[in-house]
């Protein structure tokens, strides 16, 4: 079973019905013990950095999240949720996040040139930088579907993949059995059906 | 690279989709469902659903259909028709819709873009402008283009922008329907005015209107259409084939 972990953020309909449409159990719940019990666990998020991180450390959630990372079981953030992974955000200001992945969230503009539009909305191919078995029904190149203005920096050697907007941006991490997606697999078709469906299919590891 | 997107776009009745659509191995060519299914599976980037529904009725059924969409769609998801209020905004995110597109409810309520906004997140609200040239100006019109506000176009969709819309459908009233071609001036107007994503509508008749548009205007981000997609006079695959051999970034 997977637990999408409900933190009053957001709209988790579609990540539900992706989930199903794999064949993967799914359950959006914000109980410990449900999220303990889970064989993965997402960690979705839309809107801002600070009112999400609010949000997950006033329900108590992000110490159970560390928590049950820390244990080994796989954790997947998907867009500012992927975000809360990092040790902080620059967005509006600077924000602690979960800190399971060394590296900070930066706004696109500074990287990108000016005439770039933001967010980096739409579908983007990914450049992959590292083997992964989250790409294990995927290929470089393939389309995935992004809405974002902020991206995760300074994590070199965690990123997964990255996408070509003007400038690299980072597109998938992971630091063992926490990693995370920019971009939206709910929203990217086959292609990122087969992500979730990789992701469904990890299992949960003794911490080395 | 990001790629310029196509969008199909289904007029909805009470629960149907409106224009006549004619697929091989459609076997419902009016079920809304069936058919977003259908053009998600063949090269669609992106669905607009817009609710022409007037009764009680026919919006709930509309809901129903956008639930069930949503459960057997995983591309983005626009929503459109008869969005006036927060509650509208909140009654179709919650059905699945990933963002929500205004008109005629954002000239009624000068408010509702940057409560939207401030409340989901610019990404979800979409500023759609029917558009048309009236006395050498380009004027905002309302109520599905049949009353003339006034307004001079480009700066409400500057307006709109500054207060949170984050992408902009324009829809020109002179070139809909016409299939002559996208309004390229008139894009290139709002291209030159607003920095966040643009979509053109209106004018669509062939493969080539594409090209045209995406080579002419390189600040338009989508190309949007309905009858063209739904007659089966352009597949959207071919199309998207097509604009790649012409150097035009696209998902093939």
């Amino acid at each position: 079973m997977v637990a999408i972990v409900d933190y009053g953020v957001g709209n988790l309909f579609s990540l539900k019905s992706s989930l199903a449409a794999i064949g993967a159990e799914a359950v959006v719940t914000s109980d410990p013990e449900v999220l303990a019990a889970a064989d993965q666990i997402i960690l979705p998020g839309v809107g801002a950095f600070e009112d999400a991180a609010k949000k997950l450390r006033d329900t108590g959630l992000d110490e159970v999240v560390k928590t049950l990372a820390a244990r080994g079981k796989p954790l997947m953030g998907i867009c500012l949720g992927m975000q809360m992974l990092f040790e902080k955000s620059y967005e509006f200001g600077e924000h602690p996040g979960l800190g399971l992945i060394p590296g900070a969230v930066k706004p696109i503009r500074d990287v990108i040139p000016a005439d770039y539009k933001i967010p980096h909305i739409g579908w983007n191919g990914l450049r992959f930088r590292q083997e992964s078995p989250l790409f294990r029904y995927i290929k470089e190149g393939d389309f995935v579907y992004f809405v974002h203005s902020f991206y995760a920096a300074d994590c070199p050697e965690f990123v997964l993949a990255d996408t070509e907007y003007g400038a690299y941006l980072t597109a998938a991490v992971a630091k063992g059995n926490v990693m995370g997606c920019q971009f939206h697999p709910e929203k990217s078709g086959a292609v990122g059906l087969s992500i979730l469906k990789a992701f469904t299919e990890m299992k949960e590891e003794a911490p080395c | 690279m990001i790629t310029k997107r196509i969008i199909p776009c289904l007029d909805v009745k009470d629960g149907r989709v409106v224009k006549g659509v004619n697929f091989q191995g459609l076997q419902d060519v009016s079920s809304p469902v069936a058919l977003a299914k259908f053009y998600s599976e063949n090269g669609a980037d992106e669905l607009v659903f817009y609710d022409i529904t007037a009764s009680a009725e026919g919006r709930r059924l509309f809901t129903d259909i956008l639930t069930e969409t949503a459960r057997q769609v995983f591309i983005p998801l626009t929503v459109g028709g008869g969005i006036n209020t927060l509650n509208d905004f909140d009654r179709v995110l919650k059905c699945g819709a990933d963002k929500v597109s205004v008109n005629s409810g954002a000239i009624r309520n000068p408010g509702l873009v940057e409560e939207a906004a401030k409340r989901y997140g610019s990404q979800c609200v979409v500023l759609s402008a029917d558009v048309k040239r009236v006395e050498g100006t380009y004027r905002v019109f309302a109520k599905g283009g049949r009353e003339d506000t006034g307004m001079e176009a480009i700066s409400w969709i500057k307006r709109c922008v500054d207060n949170g819309a984050g992408e902009i459908v324009v829809n020109s009233i002179n070139t809909d329907g016409v299939k002559g071609g996208f309004d390229l001036e008139m894009l290139q107007a709002v291209c030159d005015a607003v920095s966040v994503p643009v979509i053109a509508s209106g004018g669509a008749g062939c493969m080539e209107d594409f090209t045209t548009l995406f080579r002419t205007v390189p600040g338009v981000d989508a190309g949007l259409a309905a009858s063209i997609f739904h007659f089966g006079e352009v597949a959207i695959p071919e199309l998207k084939q097509m604009l790649a051999r012409e150097g035009i970034p696209m998902r093939v």
